[in-house]
C-alpha cells in the first residue's frame, strides 16, 4: 500500500494536538445525571429498535441514573462488546437518537444516548474482565480479521467456552477503529485499549501480520479449525478512472487518514495548502475536516449529486460546515491537470445536474487550483489471492451470506463490512459479529 | 392589582407569607433581609429558656427529584442556640424598624406554668404581635420533654394554651406536630384551650436517607445519626389534608389556620388559602432559593387573582372545603374514561405498561408499519383511575373525558351494592 504524503506547501498551527482534541466533549458526572434523567424508560423502546446492536439502551440509562455505572456498562457490553467505540463513532443522529420520543416533544432534542453510553464504558470500573467464560468446549475457531467484526465475534465465541485465534494482516488489531476513524472521533489510544480489554476475557490469541492469501490459505484454516469466520472489511480503495490519478497529490483519503492516526507527532505532517475531496460520504467528511484542523487553507469537497443524496448524514455534514469546508454539489471530476513537476495543480470540475432519473453533463466546467486532491469515493472488497475464496458466492461485489452469516463454504462464516448485509457502520459489524458467534456456537455444539 | 392584605387572629400583615419558625428567623440579620425582601411577616426561630440549645455540626440532609431539586429537607436543630436576652432585644428592635410586618415569636418551654408565664411576659414587651407555641419540633426537644411531647397529648396542648391565654393579652397561634394519629384531637384541644389560631404541619419525623459505605442515615454527626424532622415540597400533600381535616371539622370551625408544608410557590400558596389557609408559612424555599423567591410567590398570586376576579384572599379562601368531604359522600355515578389525543402522542409506550402491569389492562398497543406503536384506549375496560395520564409525558395528550352514565348522583349510603348502606 502506497502511503506517500502530499508535499509540504503550509505549516501546521501551532498546538496541533489541540485541534484533535474530542469533538464531542465526554459528560461530566453532573450532565451525566441531568441527562440520564431526560430518558422516559419508554416500553417496546423506539431506541432499541433502532440500534443495530440491540443495546437495552433504557436500561442503562436507568442504571446511570441510579449511579450504578457498572451495571449500565455491563449492560451495553452485554449486546455490543464495543459499546465504546461505537459511543464514540455511531451516526446516532441517524440511529437511537433519531428514534428518541423526546424528538417528538416541543423539546425537539433526543436524549444524548451516545454520550450516556460513553459516560457509562468510560467510567466503569471492572475488577478484572466484566464476562466470565463458560466452561472449555475443546472446540477452536479462526478469526480473519481483528476489526470490529472480528473482534466481536472472537469476544463471543471466547465468552461460549471456544478457543479463537485471530488473524490479522495489519500490524495492529482494531480495524477501522484503529486506521480509519477521523482522529477526532476516538483520542489518544483509545482504540488500542479497546482491543486489550476485548481480549481481557480469555480465550483469544492475536496473530497480527498474517494476510488471508499472503500467509494463510482458508483451506489451512478450514483443516486446523472448527470453523472459521471471515471479517476482513473493503480494502481496495474506488478508482476515478482519471489520467494522472497517480500523480505527486492525489491519494486515498483511507490512507491519508491512516497515517494521520497512527501519527506520533501530527507537526511531522505533510500538509497541503488548497485540497479538494472527492465524495460524499463520512470518510470524505473526515479528511476534510481533519485536513482543516491541520492548517490546511482551503478544502473543498465536491459531489456529483445534491446534498440529500450525500451518505454522510446531515449532522456529519453540518460538521464540515463547522470546519469551514466548502461542499460543492452537482460537479464530477474530469481532469486533472498536472505542474511543470508533475504534480497536481488543479481539478477540473464539470457541472452536472438531474434531467429525468439520469445525471447528466452541463457545458459549464469550474477548473479548482490544488496541491492535492484525496479520493473518498467508497472501498470495495479486495479479494484475497485464495482458491478456497474463489468458491465463494458474490452479492453486489461483497461475500454474499445466509441469515446465520454462512457462506455456502463449510463452516466458513462472514460479518461485517466485506459482506452483502446491512450498512457498513462499526455497530452493524460488531452485531454481525456477534449473531454469526451465535451461529457458530450453534454449529459447534450441535455437532456430534 | 389583587389586595394581599392579611388580617390572621388579629395579627395584620401587607401579604400572606410568612417565615416560619426556623433558621431563617434566627436573628435580627436574617429577618430584617426578609422583610427587605418583601415578606409579610415571620415567626422567630423558637425562644426558650436559658441556657441556650446547643446544636451539633452537621444539620440538614435532603432528597432530590431527577435533576437535582430538593424536594424533601430533613433537620436536626434545636430552638434557638443564642440566649433569651439577645433574642428579646433584637425583636423589639426589629419591629420598631418595620411596624407594618407581623412578628410572632415561638416558644417552647418545660410544661410548667411559672415558665410559660414568664417568658410570655417578656416576649409581650417586645412589642410582639402574637405567640406561636411550638409544640411540634419532632427531634430532640422532645426528649426532654418539649416540642412534639407536648403536642402529642392533646390534654398539654390544652392546658398549656390556656396559661398563655391566661397570662398573656397576645394572640396565641398552637403549631401542631403531624406526628400523631388524627391531627383534629391537637386541633380541638388547642381551641378548647383558647387559641386564636393553629399553624401547621410542623416537621415529620424522618430519615432522608441511609449512607450506604459508612452504614448512618443522614445528617452523619461523627458516625451516628437521629432521626429529624422531614418539610419541603414532599410534605405539602400531607399538610394540606391536615389543614382540610381542621377546616372542615364542625368543632374547630372557623378557626384561623396558618399553612405551613412544602409551600414553593404561588400555587402552592393559593391551593392553602383554598382549603381555608389564612397566612402560609415558608421555609425550605428560603432556605434552598433566599428569601427573594417571594417576590415570584407574590407577583404570581396577584396575577393569579386577577385573572379569577379575586380581589382580596378573602374571596377565595376555603372555597375548596366543601368540595372536601368523605369518600362515602362521592357520585359513584360518575365516569370517566382516558384518552390518547393521536397527534401528540409520542410513542413512549408508559402509559400501556403501566396499565398492562399494574392496572387495568384498558390500553392497546397495534405495531405500525413503520415500527412504532400506537396506543389506543379499550374503554370497556377503562376504570377512569388517571394512572395511564399521569405516567404519559406530553402536556394534554392524555385526557380524562366525562361519559354520561345518564343515572343520577348516588353516593355510597345510597349505592345497592354497599352491604351496610342506608338503603338496605
Amino acid at each position: 500500500m502506497s502511503l506517500q504524503p502530499p508535499v509540504t506547501l503550509v505549516s501546521p498551527p501551532q498546538d496541533i494536538d489541540a485541534c484533535f482534541s474530542d469533538i464531542h466533549p465526554p459528560l461530566t458526572a453532573r450532565q451525566a445525571h441531568l441527562e440520564s434523567a431526560r430518558c422516559l424508560y419508554c416500553y417496546d423502546a423506539p431506541c432499541i429498535k433502532a440500534c443495530p446492536s440491540d443495546i437495552n439502551i433504557p436500561s442503562f440509562i436507568q442504571q446511570i441514573h441510579s449511579d450504578n455505572l457498572q451495571g449500565a456498562a455491563q449492560t451495553i457490553y452485554s449486546s455490543n462488546i464495543l459499546g465504546g467505540s461505537c459511543a464514540r463513532v455511531c451516526p446516532t443522529e441517524i440511529l437511537c437518537e433519531q428514534a428518541c420520543v423526546r424528538n417528538k416533544e416541543a423539546e425537539c432534542a433526543p436524549v444524548l444516548i451516545g454520550l450516556l453510553q460513553r459516560y457509562a464504558t468510560d467510567h466503569a470500573e471492572f475488577t478484572g474482565h466484566p464476562f466470565d467464560r463458560e466452561p472449555e468446549s475443546g472446540k477452536r475457531v479462526a478469526v480473519v480479521g481483528a476489526g470490529p467484526a472480528g473482534l466481536s465475534c472472537a469476544h463471543r465465541l471466547a465468552m461460549k467456552g471456544h478457543q479463537v485465534e485471530i488473524f490479522e494482516a495489519s500490524e495492529k488489531a482494531g480495524g477501522l477503529n484503529e486506521y480509519g476513524i477521523a482522529r477526532y472521533k476516538m483520542t489518544d489510544d483509545f482504540a488500542a485499549c479497546e482491543v486489550e480489554f476485548v481480549m481481557g476475557i480469555g480465550g483469544i490469541t492475536l496473530h497480527t501480520g498474517q494476510a488471508l492469501g499472503r500467509d494463510l490459505s482458508l483451506a489451512e484454516l478450514q483443516s486446523k479449525f472448527d470453523a472459521v469466520f471471515l471479517a476482513i472489511g473493503l480494502q481496495r480503495t474506488r478508482q476515478l478512472g482519471l489520467e494522472n490519478e497517480l500523480a505527486t497529490g492525489v491519494q486515498n483519503a483511507v490512507d491519508y487518514i491512516r497515517v494521520l492516526r497512527q501519527a506520533a507527532d501530527l507537526n511531522g505532517l505533510n500538509i497541503p495548502q488548497r485540497a479538494v475531496v472527492i465524495g460524499a460520504g463520512n470518510t470524505a467528511v473526515d479528511i476534510a475536516c481533519q485536513l482543516r484542523r491541520l492548517g490546511c487553507e482551503e478544502v473543498t469537497l465536491a459531489y456529483r449529486r445534491g446534498t440529500e443524496s450525500m451518505s454522510a448524514t446531515d449532522h456529519e455534514q453540518q460538521i464540515a460546515r463547522d470546519h469551514q469546508v466548502r461542499i460543492k454539489t452537482w460537479c464530477r471530476p474530469e481532469v486533472i491537470t498536472l505542474d511543470d513537476h508533475g504534480s497536481v495543480a488543479a481539478i477540473h470540475l464539470r457541472r452536472t445536474e438531474m434531467q429525468g432519473d439520469a445525471l447528466v453533463d452541463l457545458p459549464h466546467c469550474d477548473i479548482l487550483p490544488c496541491d492535492a486532491i484525496f479520493k473518498a469515493v467508497g472501498q470495495t472488497l479486495d479479494m484475497p489471492d485464495d482458491e478456497q475464496l474463489e468458491l465463494l458466492r458474490l452479492d453486489a461485489g461483497k461475500l454474499a451470506v445466509d441469515t446465520k452469516f454462512h457462506t455456502g463454504l463449510d463452516r466458513v462464516f462472514a460479518g461485517g463490512d466485506c459482506t452483502a448485509v446491512g450498512e457498513d457502520l462499526t455497530v452493524e459489524a460488531v452485531q454481525q459479529g456477534k449473531l454469526a458467534a451465535e451461529s457458530i456456537h450453534q454449529l459447534l455444539t450441535t455437532q456430534a | 392589582m389583587a389586595n394581599l392584605f392579611t388580617r390572621f387572629a388579629g395579627i395584620e400583615s401587607p401579604n400572606p407569607f410568612w417565615l416560619a419558625s426556623a433558621p431563617p428567623t434566627d436573628k435580627a440579620y436574617n429577618v430584617e433581609r426578609a422583610f427587605e425582601a418583601g415578606w409579610g411577616g415571620v415567626v422567630w426561630k423558637t425562644l426558650g429558656e436559658d441556657p441556650a440549645a446547643v446544636n451539633v455540626s452537621s444539620r440538614y440532609s435532603a432528597i432530590y427529584d431527577a435533576t437535582g431539586q430538593v424536594t424533601g429537607f430533613n433537620n436536626i436543630e434545636l430552638i434557638t442556640d443564642r440566649s433569651l436576652e439577645i433574642n428579646l432585644r433584637e425583636i423589639e428592635a426589629v419591629k420598631k424598624n418595620w411596624p407594618d410586618r407581623a412578628l410572632v415569636v415561638s416558644l417552647m418551654v418545660p410544661c410548667e406554668e411559672e415558665s410559660w408565664k414568664t417568658i410570655v411576659k417578656l416576649v409581650e414587651q417586645t412589642g410582639a404581635d402574637g405567640l406561636e407555641l411550638n409544640f411540634g419540633c419532632p427531634h430532640g426537644m422532645p426528649e426532654r420533654g418539649m416540642g412534639a411531647a407536648v403536642g402529642q397529648v392533646p390534654e398539654f396542648v390544652e392546658m398549656v394554651t390556656r396559661w398563655c391565654k391566661t397570662y398573656s393579652r397576645l394572640p396565641v397561634i398552637v403549631k401542631l406536630t403531624p406526628n400523631i394519629t388524627d391531627i383534629r384531637f391537637s386541633a380541638r384541644a388547642a381551641h378548647a384551650g383558647g387559641a386564636d389560631a393553629v399553624s401547621l404541619i410542623n416537621t415529620i419525623n424522618s430519615i432522608t436517607g441511609i449512607d450506604l459505605d459508612q452504614m448512618v442515615a443522614r445528617p452523619i454527626v461523627d458516625g451516628k445519626s437521629t432521626h429529624g424532622g422531614y418539610c419541603g415540597p414532599a410534605v405539602k400533600p400531607i399538610a394540606l389534608n391536615m389543614v382540610s381535616e381542621i377546616a372542615r371539622d364542625p368543632q374547630t370551625q372557623g378557626l384561623p389556620i396558618s399553612g405551613i408544608g412544602g409551600i414553593s410557590t404561588w400555587r402552592d400558596v393559593a391551593e392553602f388559602i383554598a382549603l381555608g389557609a389564612g397566612s402560609v408559612q415558608v421555609c425550605t424555599a428560603a432556605m434552598v432559593h433566599g428569601f427573594r423567591i417571594v417576590t415570584e410567590m407574590q407577583d404570581g398570586l396577584s396575577r393569579w387573582m386577577d385573572s379569577k376576579g379575586y380581589q382580596t384572599l378573602e374571596d377565595f379562601r376555603g372555597l375548596a372545603v366543601p368540595n372536601t368531604t368523605d369518600w362515602k359522600y362521592l357520585n359513584m355515578n360518575y365516569k370517566i374514561v382516558a384518552s390518547i389525543d393521536q397527534e401528540s402522542c409520542i410513542g413512549c409506550g408508559r402509559c400501556y405498561i403501566s396499565c398492562e402491569d399494574t392496572s387495568h389492562q384498558a390500553i392497546s398497543l397495534t405495531s405500525k408499519a413503520d415500527g412504532t406503536n400506537q396506543f389506543d384506549i379499550i374503554e370497556a375496560e377503562c376504570v377512569g383511575c388517571n394512572l395511564c395520564q399521569i405516567t404519559c409525558p406530553v402536556n394534554d395528550c392524555i385526557t380524562m373525558v366525562r361519559r354520561d352514565t345518564e343515572k343520577p348522583y348516588m353516593n355510597w349510603l345510597n349505592d345497592p351494592r354497599n352491604p351496610h348502606g342506608e338503603a338496605r
